[in-house]
């Protein structure tokens, strides 16, 4: 999946995340991290950013996350939305889950 | 057991925080709502939370329930791909029409499962009437597919679509409800009331979940944690009906073992409504958790 614009999903309410999709210039996946339990799960908020843009095949992006408190179901599933709007894809491959 | 769906907690599909603890509440079931509480550009966000929310979290046996949007729209078919992966209990149909309505979707679950390696006719169906058309039709719709659990009244467009609007008396919609329940007890699925929305009215709720009760629904959907406590309590029989129902059954059980034919108790003869009713309010007041003495019948 190549990221070709800005792609935006999730809120700024409590239990949610906002995620920012875009284009990385400097290439690889780059995490821009803010959330209010940062010191104690940042570390796995990044993990699972990681794991989901190897799961989509994502190989350059910065992806900016505004994070709530948010389970990682929340996360993943935001994070999803994000990609598929910045690459400009409509369906999510849903046969392949 | 029975299975109690006197409440269906309605929880809106983008909202990542009711999404988490909608079953804390302890309502019957959770539905998960796609449809007319998301907006047309978050409608893939929803699908995305709703799916992994499923996947991942524990709903505590809670009956879990997602309201898709209809195959007339560019999300429907997208919705049930997904659900049928994310395997929530029962997959809800907006505004049912006719039979064909069921039958289109069913189709397509069918389809998915079968893509995904579900076994045929897991997802149960529950559909919803939102209109005249589905009124007039409720029975071929409750009869349509033997995946359907329940049908249920969607009263908002429905008083629209009959130039009207709600009242506190419900009288506008006794019609649609009485046809409902009825379509829903000849084929031997449950029947669910439309929501209440003004949240803050606890005794204007209260009446109305009297009323249905009365009309022989099965429960209600709600819009608010606060609203299901009420319906548990109005649905849950009282002692006294326990205690008379207790009483049937054991002079039953008497008049059986004696070979007598003509049963009667406090004077008064007991027929098979009267069994039938009283073997229903003991099942309710088990599955509500009541304790029975099973010596005493």
């Amino acid at each position: 999946m190549r990221i070709v614009k800005r792609g935006i999903a999730g809120t700024l309410e409590s239990s949610d995340v906002m995620i920012t999709v875009s284009e990385n210039t400097k290439g690889g996946i780059e995490i821009d991290l803010k959330s209010i339990v940062e010191k104690q799960f940042g570390k796995q908020i990044r993990t699972v950013i990681r794991e989901k843009m190897e799961e989509l095949d994502v190989k350059d992006a910065l992806v900016e996350v505004n994070d709530k408190g948010a389970l990682d179901c929340t996360i993943k599933a935001r994070l999803e939305a994000a990609a598929y709007r910045a690459a400009g894809i409509q369906h999510v491959r849903w046969e392949e889950k | 057991m029975e299975k109690l769906r006197r409440t269906m907690l309605y929880v809106p599909g983008n909202n990542a925080g009711m999404v988490k603890d909608a079953h804390i509440y302890r309502s019957d079931s959770v539905m998960f709502d796609l449809e007319d509480s998301v907006s047309l550009n978050e409608k893939d966000s929803a699908r995305l939370l709703i799916f992994n929310a499923l996947k991942t979290l524990d709903y505590e046996g809670i009956e879990t329930v997602v309201r898709i949007n209809g195959l007339d729209t560019p999300f429907g078919e997208d919705d049930i791909k997904a659900m049928v992966r994310a395997r929530p209990d029962i997959i809800r149909i907006p505004k049912a029409e006719t039979a064909e309505d069921v039958l289109a979707v069913e189709k397509l679950i069918e389809r998915e499962e079968r893509a995904a390696g579900v076994d045929p006719g897991t997802i149960k169906m529950m559909a919803a009437i939102e209109g005249p058309l589905g009124v007039i039709n409720a029975y071929q719709i409750a009869t349509a597919s033997k995946r359907l659990v329940g049908i249920a009244l969607g009263a908002e467009d429905y008083v629209t679509s009959m130039k009207t609007k709600r009242s506190p008396e419900g009288m506008e919609i006794l019609y649609a409800r009485s046809a409902i329940v009825t379509a829903a007890r000849a084929a031997g699925i449950y029947a669910l009331d439309t929501v209440y929305s003004d949240i803050n009215n606890e005794e204007g709720f209260i009446e109305e979940v009297k009323l249905i009760k009365q009309l022989g629904f099965d429960g209600k959907s709600v819009i608010s944690p606060r609203q299901i406590s009420p319906v548990h309590r109005i649905y849950t029989p009282d002692h006294k009906e326990i205690d008379f129902a207790v009483r049937v059954i054991a002079a039953i059980k008497e008049a059986e073992i004696k070979g007598s034919g003509v049963i009667s108790l406090d004077g008064k003869m007991i027929d098979k409504p009267i069994v039938d009713r009283a073997e229903r309010v003991l099942a309710m007041a088990k599955a509500s958790g009541i304790l029975i003495n099973e010596d005493e019948i």
